[in-house]
């Protein structure tokens, strides 16, 4: 089998604090900085990049404001500045918007970088807005806690053309009064939602987990120290999806997949996402006859109902 | 694709307003009645899907017709087409003039806006919510309306058949209905402002019937709704002289004139229309920005409703130099005057033979479609439109790819704004170098200034570029010695303080003095006008505004708005420094120039007014304030 090699790239100079570096035509100033560690909250290895969250901004020599990291191309000579003071400057005021109003406490890597730029959100005031709202609980499979939403759009762009295609979900009002929501805040049960889970999987701050993930949460016995990951072929179709299954205590508490996995991307349906408690379930002990009762029918040993 | 919808059967007469808009479903497919030849075959893919673009002037029918879109209308238009429900309702809620929610025929929106609140917009408010309770139901406050010149104002928009609007301006205050006076006798309760006829075009121009006017010059003398009119006083002419000249000339006369952007951003117009004539894809298309929005501008709407052919022959000519077949005219919803007379203008022009396929017996084809917009500041902005146009929420998109290149419907676009596409007729007329003589090196031509506030004679002024503020302040009346502060480009504009009234407005000058022309306003606020609430003004404007796009403009206007009522109960340096940082973020880390402005108007209130004088020491702690 031959594979179709992609023609060459161009390669493109630009200069990354300082240092020169040789990327390929096309590539994102992320890309470029490979090494410099730019914090992305917005941004998804498998969607197209949004650009909205604003804290991977980094200074380009010449350009009137700072630019996005995530999403400019890199041009022949650009000048880029990743911890610039304007940069850094940017970076934790961003950081103290977000922490100022919506809830970061599940996202990953929130907290360091928090300490790292010296955001401290709480100048704002206690009376400072916040996103705060109850949680939507709507249906077994997973739940939608928008006081932690900092509205990346990344879960729209996975429900909608990007990925899935079934655009359950997208951005309803406006400015800070804009969140995610079905048609008329709809119950998902009632909206076009198909279960796939692929917004879960690129939620970004935990503000969309499993149910399995949320009730642990809940009750304090999620652990992700303790868990494992195991990847296995999902074996409902023929497809051959990789399914990464994080178990702990002996119990599958998530199923994801592999972002670089080229059938999935990522992407699971309904019954590799959450279709798994069929292997955990355990033999319900064979009955001890009771010899009061009358001779079992036949139909009970094959399970069917007369 | 494969959709889910929501069952929710529309009414008789949403349907209508529906079918008006997008023709008869042709079946149940599009919403149709079902017969036996449905189930033979499958519509409403591409082709349903490539009329998204008519997702708002759907909208827009039902919510003329009725008030408010109900759960069955918007149903029916996402079947009609082939539109998300989920996405549909993420448009309708975008834009502040659709209701999802019920609400009567008639609604009136009270300006409260920086020009009406120099002249009393509090008054009317208080009046209008005594008389009608608190709003949301049959009033709402509004942003400005653009009709800064007859503040304050009022516009009421009756829901019907036959939509109606009514322009209160300056707004009178109505008697409550007494046992003297009585109820009315169709039994309506009495009005809360006082209706008068609208008064003509040319009351917004003091200048009016000055011969050395340029851009104003038909505005007053000759009708706007004849097209002969405009012809006898010297239209068309400089679409044949664009004919003579051939494309590519157009475009050197315009670079030659240096006519620059009018929209506020001031971007060399010649350099725009040659990048998009040179783009081998096809179709270009043309978009005149006519969403005039910021608070206090309304010289558009007194272009278009004064001299709506120029617009028309302007746009034929800038369609014709970049290579454009389609033109469309995205104007704000709150003009419908204006809209009418552009409407009326199109399709004189098009009966005439001056747009359509073979405009003048050239051979050039080129027509202009009117889309209105709903209710946002943002869609102004030169990506957002065309999302708003595309039939998506008005969200800006990022740059590049800059609209030359991938611009309306991912082809090349040119977007002026109308003062702008104004201005090529008499570059044509007179050429590009005589153009260029007039005004500085740095600004050419001549430039409409919007004057509101307390001066005695408001209004739009025409004034080569060069001259000073003084020079136009005395034009329109002069100023009141307890002058506190001008307001130059309007909300994401600066403020000048009285001793600065020598700067010369010129886009280098103003630059040059910290300053912005921005899109040409000049509101004056004398010393009786409460600088802070105007500040807090401009602080809730952005913060409504803004589209939520981007976290530093989303959650950076409400910490500004939050931090300047502080300061307005107790000036302190904490929340200055916080203003400062959050300020220098949204300018910086922004996607489009609302977020990149919204600071600009309360830095400089806060560093040329000084308006909040901090007296206390320094706290040490700044969490403390």
């Amino acid at each position: 089998m031959t594979v179709p090699l992609p023609p060459p790239r161009r390669l493109i100079e630009l200069t990354v604090d300082g240092a020169p570096v040789r990327v390929p035509e096309g590539s994102t100033i992320l890309d470029a900085c490979g090494g410099a560690d730019i914090p992305t909250l917005c941004y998804g290895d498998t969607l197209t990049p949004k650009n909205a969250c604003r804290v991977c901004v980094v200074e380009v020599e010449g350009a009137r404001t700072l630019v996005p990291a995530c999403s400019r191309k890199v041009e022949a000579g650009m000048v880029v500045g990743t911890s610039t003071e304007r940069a850094r400057h940017s970076r934790k005021v961003v950081l103290e918007l977000l922490a100022s109003s919506v809830d970061l406490s599940t996202t990953p890597r929130a907290a360091g970088w928090m300490e790292e730029y010296g955001a401290r959100p709480d100048r704002f005031g206690t009376d400072a807005a916040t996103v705060e709202q109850p949680v939507k609980v709507d249906n077994d499979l997973y739940v939608r806690d928008y006081a932690k939403c900092i509205l990346c759009y990344k879960c729209v762009d996975a429900c909608g053309d990007q990925w899935q295609n079934t655009f359950a979900i997208g951005v309803a009002g406006r400015g800070f009064d804009a969140m995610i929501s079905t048609e008329y805040d709809a119950p998902l049960t009632d909206s076009a939602c198909v279960y796939c889970g692929n917004c879960v999987e690129v939620c970004p701050t935990g503000a969309l987990s499993f149910k399995s993930e949320f009730d642990m949460r809940e009750a304090g016995t999620w652990d992700e120290s303790q868990q494992t990951q195991t990847t296995t072929i999902c074996s409902y179709c023929g497809v051959g999806c990789n399914l990464t299954l994080h178990v702990q205590e002996n119990q599958i508490v998530k199923v994801s997949s592999p972002h670089d996995n080229p059938v999935t991307h990522g992407n699971l349906c309904i019954k590799g996402r959450f279709g798994y408690q069929h292997v955990q379930n355990v033999r319900p002990p064979s009955p001890v006859r009771d010899e009061s009762l009358p001779e079992p029918s036949p139909d009970l040993a094959t399970g069917l109902r007369p | 694709m494969d959709l889910r919808f929501r069952d929710a059967e529309p009414s008789a007469e949403e349907r209508a307003a529906v079918d008006a808009v997008l023709g008869a479903p042709a079946s149940s497919w599009h919403g149709g009645r079902r017969t036996e030849e449905d189930l033979r075959f499958a519509a409403g893919g591409h082709e349903a899907r490539e009329r998204r673009d008519l997702l708002l002037p759907a909208l827009h029918a039902v919510n003329d017709r009725l008030g408010w879109i109900s759960e069955g209308a918007l149903d029916y238009i996402c079947r009609r087409l082939t539109v998300p429900p989920a996405e549909a309702y993420g448009v309708a809620t975008f834009y502040s003039l659709l209701s999802l929610k019920p609400r009567p025929a008639r609604v009136l929106h009270v300006c409260t806006d920086l020009a009406c609140q120099a002249r009393g917009a509090e008054d009317v408010r208080r009046h209008v919510q005594e008389r009608l309770g608190p709003p949301g139901g049959s009033w709402m406050p509004s942003p400005c309306l653009g009709l800064c010149e007859r503040a304050p104002a009022a516009l009421a928009l009756s829901a019907g058949e036959t939509p109606e609007a009514t322009v209160y301006g300056p707004a009178e205050l109505a008697p409550a209905a007494s046992p003297s006076n009585g109820v009315p006798e169709d039994g309506h309760a009495p009005p809360v402002l006082v209706r008068r006829e609208e008064p003509a075009a040319e009351f917004a121009v003091p200048q009016a019937g000055d011969p050395s006017l340029v851009l104003l010059r038909r505005v007053g003398v000759v009708d706007p709704a004849s097209l002969d009119g405009y012809r006898a006083s010297g239209g068309y002419a400089a679409l044949r002289r664009a004919f003579q000249l051939g494309p590519l000339g157009v475009v050197q006369e315009i670079t030659e004139a240096g006519l620059v952007g009018r929209g506020g951003a001031a971007f060399p117009a010649g350099r725009k229309w040659a990048a998009v004539a040179a783009q081998p894809a096809r179709p270009h298309y043309l978009v005149c920005n006519a969403d005039e929005s910021e608070p206090g501008t309304f010289k558009d709407r007194v272009l278009m409703e004064g001299d709506p052919y120029a617009l028309v022959e302007a746009m034929t000519i800038a369609a014709y130099a970049t290579g454009c077949a389609k033109g469309y005219l995205y104007i704000r919803a709150e003009y419908p005057r204006a809209t009418g007379r552009l409407q009326h203008a199109i399709t004189t022009a098009r009966a005439r033979g001056l747009l359509g396929d073979d405009i003048l017996g050239q051979g050039f084809a080129f027509d202009i479609e009117i889309r209105r917009g709903a209710g946002a500041y943002i869609c102004g902005e030169e990506t957002a439109i065309f999302n708003s146009i595309e039939g998506y929420r008005g969200e800006p998109r990022s740059k590049p790819p800059f609209p030359v290149e991938k611009g309306l419907f991912g082809m090349p676009t040119v977007v002026n704004n109308v003062e702008t596409l104004a201005n090529v007729l008499p570059i044509l007329l007179k050429g590009g170098a005589a153009y260029a003589s007039i005004g500085t090196k740095g600004s050419t031509g001549t430039k409409l200034f919007c004057v509101s506030g307390s001066v005695p004679r408001p209004g739009v002024y025409e004034l080569p570029f060069g001259a000073s503020l003084r020079e136009l302040l005395d034009l329109a009346g002069g100023t009141s010695p307890d002058l506190r502060a001008v307001l130059l480009g309007g909300a994401a504009g600066s403020f000048v303080r009285p001793d600065d009234l020598d700067i010369p407005l010129t886009f280098e000058g103003t630059r040059a003095a910290g300053a912005t022309l921005g899109s040409g306003v000049v509101l004056v606020l004398s010393g009786d006008v409460d600088l802070t609430r105007i500040l807090l003004r401009i602080a809730e404007f952005f913060r409504d505004e803004s589209c939520g796009q981007c976290v530093p403009c989303r959650v950076g206007t409400v910490r500004q708005e939050e931090a300047l009522h502080r300061l307005s109960r107790d000036p302190n340096a904490g929340d200055l420094t916080l203003l400062r940082e959050v300020g220098q973020t949204m300018r910086d880390a922004s996607i489009c120039g609302l977020g990149q402005t919204a600071w600009n108007a309360v830095e400089s209130a806060i560093d040329q007014l000084s308006v909040f004088p901090v007296t206390r020491p320094v706290p040490s702690s700044p969490e403390a304030s």
